[in-house]
């Protein structure tokens, strides 16, 4: 075995466990340590597909900022067992439905970005730098880039607009 | 590889990593002195001439203490707290470049210990993860005020890492690269950043301290409230890694306040001392000038300390959400402007 294999075995077996244990820890605070690890080993993951840049931002954006925030709320709220909240079966129908609804998406991602990838093996450009990762995101990409952008500015603008409103009820 | 590659970055990742731990002691003594000269006292003068080998003798201290443990559930995270205090504040000097190169047994020897191409993202994602350190030592110790004191380093942490970042795109728009060691070459000669981009360093500046922890943003020890704030319930070699962590995160932030706005290892007439003197004596006059630039900046992070008392927390907010970043997207707004003028003049020819 190769030694990138090897790395890949420990790598996605930290993935799968820690995510299984995100899952089944009572504690939602080690719950939310497990899932900042499993996001560590993804981050490994994009390391060993050489792309830095995805690494590097996947640690600041989820680990750094998206999870901490997490565990801020999670501390702050002081979840016990006692209080859990009753999940009605239609929920479990709906998780069902969204795994799927997923795995399509990323069924249809593979499928399409494999083309791509090919023509910049074939060029030899090195298109896991920053310079060729903006050039794309905003040429070949734009329409899909400047969506995303503004899907984040209405979530923004709406997280700001509920916290002026419940200012304004009290 | 071959291993030569791997003997020479692994001596430099060693002396790397004895230089943090080495600055990191001394600016344990160093700060005691700078507060002993601002308040026209002595400071620590018995361990050694000048009191040289307090840092020892403290570190030997904090070693034979009795380790005390709280009644906490969580013992493995109350362990692991620390550790990744201290593993965070000694990551971030990889991608240092500490000078430029080295000609010896007829080879270049880059003196960094890894030159990424996203050195600068590289720093930001170390940094934000050392609020776990925090975060996860002050829930583990089960002790209220070990958690509010956790919860505002964490919040003040996230909230300026931001303004941080959005006080460096404006200087990523002028070099173009986030490598470190491009950025330092960029500044060779006088060519500072400092001078193209001041606002952009004082707000960084500012995060810097806030990122550290330091006076006058240290609301997460606040002693008056808080006791000791997340490590109320820590002692022996535990605190010391968490005191031990933010000197070594001082150090750091100095360095990279150096390499990214004062111009690095440059100093003004390096290229004529490659040429008259060869490249190792320039470079390791350039390690010199980097080092005179850090400690500096060192002695400025002491020196706030002893001048400028703790801002109140709803102060704390207002600085880094409504001040530091809206002018650093105006200071983003202003540099494109620059540069697109300047693109458009190279353009038309005028």
């Amino acid at each position: 075995m190769s030694t990138v294999l090897i790395i890949f075995c420990v790598l996605a077996a930290i993935t799968l466990a820690t995510a299984f244990l995100t899952i089944f820890s009572r504690n939602p605070i080690h719950s939310a340590i497990y899932l900042v690890i499993c996001f560590f080993s993804i981050a490994g993951h994009y390391l060993l597909l050489n792309a830095q840049f995805l690494a590097i931002v996947h640690v600041i954006v989820y680990s750094g900022a998206i999870m901490i925030l997490f565990l801020f709320t999670i501390m702050l709220m002081n979840l016990n067992e006692e209080r859990e909240v009753h999940r009605p079966r239609i929920t479990r129908v709906g998780a069902i439905v969204s795994f799927c609804l997923i795995c399509l998406v990323l069924i249809a991602i593979f499928i399409n970005s494999k083309p791509i990838v090919g023509e910049y093996v074939t060029t030899g450009e090195d298109y896991q730098s920053i310079k060729v990762l903006g050039k794309i995101l905003l040429n070949e990409y734009m329409v899909p880039f400047e969506f995303v952008s503004i899907l984040l500015l209405v979530a923004m603008i709406g997280t700001v607009l509920l916290s002026k409103k419940e200012k304004l009820q009290k | 590889m071959d291993s030569t590659i791997i003997i020479e970055k692994s001596v430099i990742i060693v002396a790397v990593f004895a230089l943090t731990m080495l600055m990191a002691m001394y600016s344990t003594w160093a700060e005691r002195k700078v507060a002993a000269w601002l308040q026209d006292r002595v400071g620590p003068n018995r361990a050694g001439p000048f009191g040289l080998f307090q840092p020892l003798a403290d570190g030997l201290k904090l070693f034979s203490k009795e380790e005390f443990e709280p009644n906490t559930p969580n013992r493995f995270l109350f362990f692991v707290g620390p550790a990744i205090a201290m593993s965070t504040a000694l990551m971030t000097s990889a991608v240092i470049p500490w000078g430029d190169r080295l000609h010896l047994f007829g080879r270049d020897i880059l003196l960094q210990a890894t030159d990424l191409n996203i050195g600068l993202l590289y720093f930001f994602g170390v940094v934000s993860v050392g609020v776990y350190g925090i975060m996860i030592g002050g829930w583990a110790s089960n002790n209220k005020f070990s958690l509010i004191g956790a919860v505002r380093a964490a919040s003040q942490m996230v909230s300026y890492e931001i303004a941080m970042g959005l006080s460096i795109i404006a200087l990523l728009m002028m070099t173009g690269t986030l490598s470190l060691r491009e950025i330092s070459m960029q500044q060779a000669g006088m060519n500072w950043n400092i001078f193209y981009q001041p606002l952009s360093f004082i707000i960084f500046l500012i995060c810097a301290f806030a990122e550290a922890n330091r006076t006058p943003f240290d609301l997460a020890e606040c002693e008056t409230e808080l006791i000791g704030g997340y490590h109320t319930e820590y002692s022996s070699m535990k605190m010391g890694f968490y005191l031990f962590a933010e000197y070594a995160n001082m150090f750091i932030s100095s360095t990279i306040l150096a390499v990214l706005f004062f111009g690095g290892y440059n100093y003004p007439g390096m290229s004529w001392a490659v040429e008259n003197w060869g490249v190792n004596i320039a470079n390791v006059l350039g390690f010199g000038a980097l080092f005179i630039k850090l400690c500096g900046f060192i002695f400025f992070f002491m020196w706030v300390r002893w001048t400028i008392p703790r801002f109140r927390y709803d102060q704390l907010m207002h600085l880094g959400w409504r001040i530091l970043i809206p002018l650093a997207i105006v200071n983003i707004i202003i540099t494109g402007t620059v540069i697109l003028r300047a693109d458009i003049a190279a353009y038309f020819g005028f």
